[in-house]
């Protein structure tokens, strides 16, 4: 007898257990019938509670009967296959839950403004009884804001991680990630601030008379900052999986280290590097506080990043979803809509560019 | 155009682990060298010393000489890359590029050399594609990813690769560990084929191959774990394999090491 089957004789195949009988779908469907009634009956009967409560109720009595009823048909180990595979599915459910019923919510209450109206005015001139009044100003300012920041953070940001994986050694290289990792916690309107203080109060003013102003540009610097460390760890993360054979057998072939880092290496992250990037595009579209601080707002279109207030998807969101007028909440919906609506055609946009590549299928 | 090499007192460490102690071998032009001996006995860290690969790794540093046709690669006004353009290296894993088709994978070595004429590319693919006896496989699927050929097929894309910026010097990392018999006789038929143009070093842990293709062999021990490997006896492939000097040799090819 060896000494599996002496401490743990269900694991040991034998002729009588290599088959075991399967539960039936009917009883698996059975048992979660019984168990929603019986909870509803527990909870709606003596009514303690309502519908929320019979289905976390339902559910518990459900996983507790399938595991006893497939404990006895199926045996332990298979029984409690089954139990794990039910607290995974309903995990699963549970994060995808939130999620649809942001979808749903937004697409339902933002409908209502969904018009030609919406996407071509501002709300230059609309006073609190107007139903009018739309967010161009602000997608051209989310637009033009988060552009520019992209323009300068994904060249710094993958530039940067480049020299943290092929060229940095020792103790600078170390100081460097330890500072991005740093800055990654920075909260985003400690990066306002900063921008406020260095941008708008002391650099703005040698380009316009002495006057401080607010501008896109500056919160297009801010969200840079934020975007900064997004950018250099994702894309830092995605260079280190590249294999060193293929670095190495590029440099066998006489290529310099430039031109194998260049042709070789950024091609292979390529793909990585993008979803790290829209990451971070994501999260500057939906920062509120730095465009508040340093843009300022705007009721009007300005299509100037460099002079004078602008507005931003997130930051019309916040004032509608403030504002007295009766008209303001529906269009604080739709805005917000927009706005996730925009973040995703840019993160298809920019995962299909990366794979533009003929190669990959 | 293949060259001598000469090796004299070469040592490789990485930081301060010393992985082979002074080996000093000469190699003939135009012939197979075949080095063998036990894991870890610093053969393909020689190897690696050869077209200067040992430096990439962080804290790996050489001593000694290693000259082709009386030029110390290892001088420090030696450019690097030329050095490693004129000696080729095929790597234990077939690693061709994940981003580019058989077609770009064959010329690539060239491409990021700065040819740019696509007809001496086509020129070039074919021809080495054609050498690396794989022509007639991929013709029709040039276009295809590179990765997605059969193992054999893609240690002899790599083999083309190699060839195709026609480096004297071929260096070879046990580059048929990983391939079934047939795919690994396909590249021995292939190593006789590019004799004549190249000299080849190999590094092989199957003595029946080293036997079959090489003309000189190398043979690398170290007597424990942690000591330095070095180089036991190198003598023509007939004599070591038949006759050898060293009583460690012999208990090794007769596999009594150990």
């Amino acid at each position: 007898m060896s000494l599996l089957e002496q401490q743990s004789p269900g694991v040991v195949m034998t002729p009588d257990n290599i088959r075991t009988r399967k539960l039936p779908v009917v009883t698996n469907v059975l048992v979660a019938v019984a168990a929603f009634v019986v909870a509803a009956a527990v909870v709606l009967v003596p009514g303690i509670g309502n519908w929320v409560l019979v289905v976390v109720l339902g559910w518990v009595f459900y996983l507790i009967g399938l595991s006893v009823v497939a404990g006895r048909i199926e045996g332990r180990r298979a029984a409690r296959n089954r139990t794990m595979k039910s607290l995974i599915y309903s995990a699963c459910i549970l994060a995808i839950l939130p999620l649809a019923s942001v979808v749903w919510t937004l697409v339902s209450k933002g409908v209502a403004r969904l018009d030609g109206n919406f996407f071509g005015t501002s709300m230059n001139n609309i006073g609190a009884r107007d139903p009018e009044g739309g967010a161009y100003h602000a997608i051209i300012g989310t637009l033009e804001q988060v552009g520019i920041a992209t323009l300068m953070a994904v060249p710094l940001g993958v530039l940067g991680a480049i020299y943290l994986v092929e060229y940095g050694r020792g103790k600078f290289a170390g100081t460097v990630r330890f500072f991005v990792d740093v800055m990654t916690g920075i909260p985003s309107i400690v990066a306002g601030l900063f921008i406020l203080s260095f941008w708008v109060l002391i650099v703005s003013p040698w380009f316009n008379n002495g006057q401080p102003r607010f501008s896109g540009f500056a919160a297009s610097l801010a969200l840079a900052v934020l975007m900064l460390p997004t950018i250099v760890r994702s894309t830092e993360e995605m260079l280190r999986l590249v294999p060193g054979p293929l670095r190495e057998g590029s440099y066998a072939l006489g290529v310099p280290q430039w031109k194998t880092i260049l042709s070789v290496v950024l091609p292979t992250a390529l793909p990585g590097i993008v979803t790290g990037v829209m990451l971070a595009v994501a999260r500057a579209a939906g920062e509120t506080a730095p465009v508040l601080l340093v843009a300022g707002g705007a009721a009007a279109i300005n299509f100037d990043p460099f002079a004078g207030n602008q507005q931003s998807l997130s930051l019309f969101v916040y004032q509608q979803a403030g504002d007295a007028s009766r008209y303001a909440p529906d269009r604080a919906w739709t805005a917000a809509l927009t706005l996730v609506a925009l973040v995703l055609v840019l993160t298809v946009a920019a995962k299909l560019l990366a794979r533009r590549n003929k190669l990959s299928r | 155009m293949a060259k001598r090499i000469e090796a004299s007192n070469v040592s490789s460490y990485y930081g301060a682990f010393k992985a082979i102690d002074s080996v000093s071998m000469t190699v003939e032009p135009k012939t197979i060298t075949a080095l063998i001996g036990p894991s870890g006995c610093g053969k393909s860290t020689f190897l690696r010393s050869i077209n200067r690969m040992h430096e990439v790794l962080p804290n790996a540093r050489i001593e000694g000489s290693l000259t082709i046709d009386d030029q110390n690669i290892y001088d420090p006004d030696v450019d690097v890359t030329a050095v490693r353009r004129m000696i080729g290296m095929v790597f234990q894993r077939p690693n061709p590029f994940p981003t580019m088709s058989i077609y770009e994978n064959a010329v690539a070595g060239l491409k990021l050399n700065g040819v740019k004429k696509k007809s001496l590319l086509d020129e070039a693919a074919e021809k080495s594609l054609r050498s690396a006896n794989l022509w007639d496989e991929v013709k029709d699927r040039l276009d295809r990813p590179g990765a997605g050929l059969s193992g054999g097929q893609q240690q002899r894309l790599c083999i083309a690769r190699t060839i195709a910026v026609e480096p004297q010097v071929v260096l070879m990392d046990e580059p048929c560990s990983a391939l079934d018999p047939i795919s690994t006789l396909a590249i021995e038929d292939l190593m006789f084929k590019l004799k004549d143009r190249f000299t080849i070093i190999i590094v092989t842990h199957n003595m029946q191959q080293a036997a079959r293709v090489s003309d000189k062999t190398g043979f690398f021990s170290i007597d424990k774990t942690g000591d330095p490997g070095r180089l036991i006896e190198y003598d023509d492939t007939q004599k070591i394999f038949s006759n050898p000097t060293q009583k460690k040799t012999e208990d090794y090819i007769t596999g009594r090491f150990g």
